[in-house]
């Protein structure tokens, strides 16, 4: 490494620190990057040398992350969405030669689709946008305070009904809080709805400690933007909710992993904790619990397989984000192998609405709607209603054009027809269709899309995200996507029927033998537009 | 327990695997290594566990009371066969113990993917004189950054970098090793189940298409460099090319060995050199 590099290289400052400082490492790396726009080995070698970690770690670790780059960029820099939802509003991939100018998997802002980013540093360069919540504020509950407060201010948040929750869980004590997450049977609202009250039952009672509550703000589900618009326009609410979790579980400290895709949910929600420290809501004596509580945000680094719980540990703790085996799960062994509750962003935020002082306010559920709609946006509906409704809701089809189809849940969901929008959307109800609600995302088509450049745009994204670990995944999807990529350019490796058949057989391996939640649904979207939709002649 | 309906007693923290070991099932591993701890990441030890959704890793899974275990069920064996054609398709296993025979077994057919398929093909890394690095045949099994890392050597030399198919085994930036953290105590080389690390004499034999292992014994010595007594294992080949002598070609150590489970250092691993003045 001889060569002069005429491009600033970032260092780290301070002392070596006495053990090593794995948990430093993310925080580091994006310090260094967000300082010269990319990491240089030299910077990478510092790193490791002042956490006393092993250099050729700290190179597997950062290049295990796509918003690093390792050879001379731009600090500046505009992230063009090559999801699928905005591939189908027109987003192209810029060329080679465009500096500071990356593509970037989805940016969770469908509803602006085709979107774009623009960064210096990491920190945002324009405005927040508007909430993009189109129904009035009289018809939500998650939602009642987006776009309504000024998401800044702790007295406007107290204003509008925030911290009643925390002053009611006082008053309950931690058993009776963990108690009415019980009854209300809230369950998990990142995909997986296992039941909320079991995870806060085996938390509390788990043996050892320090405990950890850890909100998964990772949001990565293509077509899902429900978390970023509440940790924008209502960083508090989360902020309440982590502290009312770790009073009910005996947890001292909350972890907030926001991914990196959302710089301005993470400037906000770092002010609105600074804020809430500073007003006693945290630190040694957190809102009054008579219990210490302090509240971190890790940023991400570009990976979608960080929003599995364990990978998004691993994360934090400075390893490559790879998901680990489960048992043990993470209320007996989570975050640094202490027991943990983890829950996504929109879980939280019916915790408050649990401890409302006037009584449990009804169950509602958060849609991400975009695509093929008047109205995109993020919707706030009954627990029960049906997508027809959602899709009415956000204002239906555009004149003149006909519904092809949703997709329900993302990339790992189900792509329904026209005659299956009358389905509830509760997890029973959508089982029974063979689907999943998922995060909530709503991904509507109409009849002007190819679904096969949709298909094979999941395909790519599920071999673009698949961290490596096992080789069902790793693999699997790299040979899923061969298949689709030949199926759509019309030169499939002998029949239509051989290449269906690879795909089946790459598809029952990858859902039956990988280790995590990615690869298991890789298949799964595929499958439904190869079986349901015929997309490729092959229909049954 | 019961694997495949047959009563099974295994001691309290056996794994899933030693349970179908004790019941007489022959269970393909190719990630597992008995000196490292289980990363269950090839996944081809699968079985069915009643009750679990997906299959089940049996070398890492702890057995327990009552389970149910099939080990020959159509989705452990298409599991298995998907494995060895994935892992066929995009890795050189040429040199890979039991890997035909498993195909067989499993009727997986590495090449219905096509020529085109994408594989880790890249070219072979010889920087140094101790030995090479074929990435080529590497499937990440993990056990080499393991032994180099937290669990034998504590040298950290050597990590897995990139993601998902791009990942591969690599020093800090890719540097050759000599410009690492690597002290060539070579015990990387000792887990490695698919000759992806190899001595520099046997690269250099086979590729001279003179490495002949049927004309190799083996003899377990003392190492003589210090006194921890780390037991060798000196592989040697009688007769090499016009040479009829014999030449010590690589050395080992037994992972039974209560001294080195395995592991040596430069000077034992690599120093016999001395012998063939």
């Amino acid at each position: 490494m001889t060569d002069p590099r005429p491009v600033p290289v970032a260092l780290p400052v301070g002392p070596p620190v006495t053990r090593p400082r794995r948990d430093a490492l993310l925080p580091a790396l994006h310090e260094a990057h967000d300082a010269a726009g990319w990491l240089a080995p030299e910077a990478l070698d510092a790193i490791a040398d002042r956490l006393r970690l092993g250099r050729a770690e700290v190179f597997g670790v950062a290049s295990s992350y796509a918003s690093f780059a390792f050879t001379p960029r731009p600090r500046r820099l505009r992230r063009v969405c090559t999801g699928v939802m905005c591939v189908v509003a027109g987003a192209e991939a810029p060329g080679a030669d465009a500096p500071g100018v990356v593509a970037s998997p989805c940016l969770g802002r469908c509803e602006q689709a085709p979107a774009v980013l623009d960064t210096d540093g990491g920190r945002a360069v324009a405005p927040v946008a508007p909430a993009p919540v189109p129904q009035p504020p009289t018809e939500r509950s998650l939602l009642r305070r987006v776009g309504v407060v000024d998401p800044s201010s702790l007295d406007d948040y107290r204003a509008h009904g925030g911290t009643a929750a925390l002053g009611h869980a006082r008053t309950l004590g931690p058993a009776a809080v963990r108690a009415a997450v019980t009854a209300s049977g809230l369950t998990g609202r990142g995909g997986a709805a296992f039941p909320a009250g079991r995870k806060w039952e085996a938390v509390a009672a788990a043996a050892g400690g320090p405990k950890y509550v850890v909100a998964n703000a990772d949001e990565s589900e293509p077509g899902t933007f429900k978390d970023r618009v509440v940790l924008e326009h209502d960083p508090f609410a989360v902020v309440e909710a982590m502290v009312i979790a770790g009073f009910a579980v005996g947890a001292t400290t909350g972890y907030v992993y926001v991914r990196d895709e959302y710089p301005e949910a993470i400037a906000r929600l770092e002010h609105a904790i600074d804020a809430a420290g500073a007003a006693g809501l945290l630190g040694d004596d957190a809102g009054g619990l008579g219990v210490p509580f302090r509240i971190e945000v890790r940023r991400g680094a570009g990976a979608y397989v960080c929003g599995e719980e364990t990978a998004l540990f691993a994360s934090i703790e400075g390893y490559r984000g790879e998901p680990r085996t489960k048992p043990p799960f993470p209320v007996d062994a989570g975050l640094f192998g202490r027991p943990t509750l983890v829950h996504n962003v929109e879980t939280l935020a019916n915790v408050l609405t649990i401890l409302d002082p006037s009584g449990p306010r009804p169950e509602t559920k958060l849609f991400s709607v975009s695509g093929a709609v008047t109205r995109p946006g993020l919707y706030e509906v009954p627990m029960g209603t049906t997508l027809a409704e959602v899709l009415d809701l956000a204002g239906g089809v555009p004149a003149g054009r006909t519904l092809q189809a949703v997709l329900l849940g993302g990339a790992a969901g189900t792509f329904l027809h026209p005659e299956e929008i009358g389905v509830p959307l509760t997890v029973e109800a959508t089982r029974a269709i063979g689907a999943t609600v998922g995060s909530g995302a709503v991904f509507v088509i109409d009849d002007t899309t190819d679904l096969a450049t949709v298909v094979l745009g999941i395909a790519t994204f599920f071999r673009e995200e698949s961290c490596g670990q096992c080789v069902p995944c790793r693999v699997g999807t790299v040979r899923q996507e061969e298949v689709l990529h030949r199926l759509v350019h019309g030169r499939p490796l002998g029949s239509v029927a051989e290449e269906v058949q690879r795909l089946r057989d790459v598809g029952a391996a990858m859902r039956d033998a990988s280790i995590c939640g990615l690869g298991q649904f890789a298949w799964n979207a595929i499958e439904g537009a190869v079986d349901r939709f015929g997309v490729f002649g092959a229909s049954t | 327990m019961t694997v495949d309906g047959r009563p099974v007693v295994v001691p309290e923290g056996a794994t899933v695997l030693d349970a179908c070991t004790a019941a007489g099932i022959d269970t393909p591993t190719l990630c597992f290594g008995d000196t490292v701890a289980a990363r269950n990441v090839c996944r081809i030890c699968v079985v069915d566990v009643a009750g679990s959704r997906a299959l089940v890793p049996s070398c890492s899974r702890p057995a327990e009371p009552g389970m149910e275990i099939a080990t020959d069920t159509p989705r452990v064996r298409h599991a298995r066969r998907m494995v060895l054609e994935l892992l066929g398709s995009s890795v050189d296993l040429s040199l890979t113990d039991h890997v035909e025979e498993w195909n067989a077994r499993y009727g997986a057919d590495p090449d219905r993917f096509g020529p085109d398929a994408a594989t880790v093909a890249q070219p072979v890394k010889v920087d140094n004189d101790c030995f090479v690095r074929d990435y080529s045949r590497c499937i990440l099994c993990y056990q080499c950054t393991d032994a180099c890392g937290e669990q034998w050597q504590h040298t950290f030399a050597i990590a897995i970098a990139g993601r998902g198919f791009d990942a591969t085994v690599s020093t800090e930036h890719g540097v050759g090793l000599p410009d690492s953290a690597c002290v060539y105590c070579g015990n990387c080389i000792e887990v490695c189940p698919t000759d992806a690390l190899m001595f520099r004499t046997e690269f250099d034999l086979r590729t001279m298409g003179t490495w002949a292992s049927e004309r190799q014994t083996r003899t377990d010595t003392i190492c003589a460099f210090c006194g921890v007594g780390c037991t060798l294992t000196l592989h040697v080949q009688h007769g090499v090319g016009d040479d009829d002598g014999d030449r010590i070609v690589k050395v080992t150590s037994p992972h039974s060995s209560s001294v080195t489970a395995g592991n040596l250092c430069i000077k034992g691993r690599f120093g016999a050199g001395h012998v063939h003045p």
